[in-house]
């Protein structure tokens, strides 16, 4: 995470500098996602109706999924926190206010 | 639909379908699905606009500008291959020829990336290459470049065409919408994301897509697996279905001389599927390879395919298990009568038919999400490294040379359009003619065979010369034809050693396997034969692309920081390995 950016890119006088440091972190949409559904997932499977359960044999699917999404989702989230993305003292803004 | 380009691996069998599918796949979607696919599709296209901003340079555009971290390359390096065609055929795979379909996974896939991340990145990532056709024109000469960047370019649309038609009959089966209105409305997602985007865009949605297809799979098999009495119910049902008791054993009847199992003998499977197709795929095909040349440095770029190894080891429970299933519990699965006409669902809609009769609304939404961004990321994979391709190898290189690097960022994004106009034109096509792109997939096919061969020679001897590795990748391709055709009239590829007149029973993939050695072999004595009467390239030349021969400008290795012990290549990829042998002999 420490090397410059610059590296790979042809030696050009006209090569602008690459912007990929500007790249918005996937952790976070993965985490916001995850969560979201598995919220969803997790209402709907505290209201299963019978012929949904008879279909799923007898497994409650949308309670266990929403349950294992919140999990995943919590799991990016918290990862996010406790290890922001690091990036090159640049101009720019820190990454830490960018969002979705 | 037999795909090339992904190791033979997919499915074949004639897509026919009758007013039986439309009946009997044909899902209850409800609000809630919708808002489930409609909350996932708004973020594919906000995933390309947000990472526009990350676009200056055509590297960044078209390589993600080598940036990335090691566990997002490495997801998006299983990602691009876990199109939806790869998924279906697997569970296909699965219910046709049983558990010898992890041969596919376990020999045809993990050694190769193992391989790809420890031994070939270094040449890859430290030459600084931006393309596996850039290797080649390094390493030989343009005409050997050329060769392959056309034959690759063409692959990639049109396998691009090719996944878009099987989206949109997937598509029209499951939801009904007609076949037109599907290919217009998934190109223009993939046209919105990755031409914004880039490989960025391309690679986030990957990563996405990855944990939404698995979200999706899951519940088939815990649902399939507990209303069949779990895994021993599943064994106990397959044995009496037409697959037997063999279906459960990996290696049984690969005996050479007189093979029962259905991938043919072990040479073929060893040495043609796990050698030389497997590694030809994994380690030069760029759809693949980008992924790892898009990571942020060599031990970013070695780890990729390494990590990527360890998902695919797994992946197989979410494939070949609800193929089993499906093969239990729906009735003449793939089964067609004396006239080659199917009488029940074609084995390609083992997990379809399971969405259809397990999956609660909710689950339903997350699975059908999960695999129409399968097949779009299928499409986006061969998009996103044709445009690199494209741009970097055929437009700069021959056509218009030496421009400022802001003319070829245009460029790209021009190629890319015009690239997904293509596949939406083969998609037609397909619709169409079938059989036609069949066939137009099959020459590709010939093309992919010899590549590992030229490759392995160019890396590890550096007396192979520029016109060695041309006339050896001719040879290869003409190889595999001749073997092909050949084939059908040698009696050993038929079950029994009994030959067929109308090829009705001939084991194709068994000849598939063979077709790719003789590839192999024609492409290797060639390239011999070639180098003793030609000139090799002067060594310094060679800096940095062939064993022992060093880049004089590498940074030097004590310089480089040394990665933590977690993250040494060797120690993942031997981990790799070693899980994949404990597995192989439990399903012995």
């Amino acid at each position: 995470m420490v090397e410059p950016v610059s590296d790979a890119t042809p030696a050009s006088a006209d090569t602008p500098q690459s912007a990929a440091s500007k790249l918005f972190d996937i952790r976070l949409l993965i985490g916001g996602l995850f969560t979201v559904y598995g919220v969803m997932l997790t209402v709907a499977g505290l209201f299963t109706s019978a012929s949904d359960l008879r279909k799923a044999s007898s497994i409650n699917i949308n309670l266990i999924l929403g349950i294992g999404m919140l999990l995943l989702g919590g799991f990016f989230l918290v990862w996010h926190r406790l290890s922001p993305k690091r990036v090159e003292p640049t101009p720019d803004q820190p990454e830490g206010t960018e969002s979705p | 639909m037999s795909l090339g380009r992904t190791v033979g691996c997919v499915h074949r069998e004639p897509r026919r379908r009758g007013r039986l599918s439309a009946v009997l796949l044909k899902l209850d979607v409800n609000f809630f699905d919708w808002t489930i696919l409609a909350i996932y599709f708004t973020l594919v296209v906000a995933i390309g606009v947000m990472a526009r901003r990350a676009i200056a340079t055509s590297e960044d555009f078209l390589l993600a500008g080598r940036s990335l971290p090691a566990w997002v390359t490495g997801i998006a390096f299983i990602s691009a291959n876990l199109g939806a065609i790869e998924i279906l055929g697997m569970a296909a795979n699965g219910a046709q020829y049983g558990m010898s379909t992890l041969h596919f996974y376990w020999i045809g896939a993990v050694p190769a990336m193992v391989f790809l991340g420890l031994v070939m990145m270094p040449f890859y990532y430290g030459s600084r290459v931006r393309t596996v056709p850039e290797f080649l024109l390094r390493r030989f000469n343009p005409a050997t470049h050329l060769f392959n960047a056309l034959s690759f370019a063409a692959a990639a649309v049109l396998t691009a065409g090719v996944n878009l038609f099987a989206l949109a009959l997937v598509i029209n089966a499951l939801i009904g919408w007609p076949i037109w209105v599907s290919i217009m409305i998934s190109a223009g997602f993939v046209l919105a994301y990755i031409t914004l985007g880039g490989l960025s865009g391309a690679i986030y949605n990957e990563v996405l897509q990855f944990f939404v297809i698995v979200a999706g799979l899951v519940p088939l098999v815990v649902i399939g697996l507990h209303s069949i009495g779990g895994y021993a119910g599943l064994k106990e049902k397959v044995t009496h279905t037409a697959l037997g008791a063999n279906s459960f054993h990996t290696w049984a009847g690969t005996a050479v001389g007189h093979w029962s199992n259905p991938l043919g003998d072990w040479i073929g499977i060893v040495m043609g599927l796990g050698f030389v197709l497997s590694f030809g795929y994994w380690t030069t095909n760029f759809a693949e390879v980008q992924r790892a040349l898009s990571a942020k440095d060599l031990n970013s770029a070695q780890r990729t395919p390494l990590i990527g190894s360890y998902p695919k080891i797994f992946i197989p429970a979410l494939t070949i298990i609800p193929g089993l299933i499906a093969l239990v519990l729906v009735p003449k699965l793939g089964q067609l009568d004396k006239a080659g006409n199917p009488t029940g669902l074609p084995y390609n809609d083992a997990i379809p038919v399971l969405m259809n009769k397990f999956l609660p609304n909710g689950a339903l939404g997350i699975a059908l999400a999960g695999l129409l961004a399968a097949f779009m990321a299928g499409m986006a994979a061969n998009i996103s490294s044709f445009n690199t391709v494209f741009t970097y190898d055929i437009w700069q290189t021959y056509l218009v040379k030496g421009r400022r690097d802001g003319y070829y960022l245009t460029v790209g994004r021009i190629v890319t359009v015009v690239g997904i106009l293509i596949g939406i034109g083969t998609a037609f096509i397909a619709s169409g003619y079938g059989n036609i792109m069949v066939y137009i997939q099959l020459l590709f096919s010939y093309f992919n065979a010899p590549l590992f061969a030229t490759f392995i020679v160019a890396m590890f001897w550096k007396r192979a010369t520029p016109w060695a590795g041309f006339w050896g990748l001719i040879a290869g391709t003409v190889g595999a034809a001749a073997m092909h055709f050949g084939g059908y009239h040698i009696a050993y590829f038929y079950p029994g050693g009994v030959f067929d007149p109308s090829h009705m029973t001939m084991n194709e993939q068994m000849l598939n396997f063979y077709g790719a050695l003789t590839a192999f072999v024609a492409d290797v004595v060639v390239t011999v034969a070639v180098t003793m009467v030609t000139t090799s390239k002067p060594e310094a030349e060679l800096a940095g692309l062939v064993w022992g021969v060093p880049d004089p400008n590498a940074p030097d290795p004590n310089t480089v920081p040394k990665p933590p012990w977690w993250a040494s290549p060797k120690l993942l990829g031997g981990t790799s390995l070693g899980i994949v042998l404990v597995l192989s002999f439990i399903f012995i």
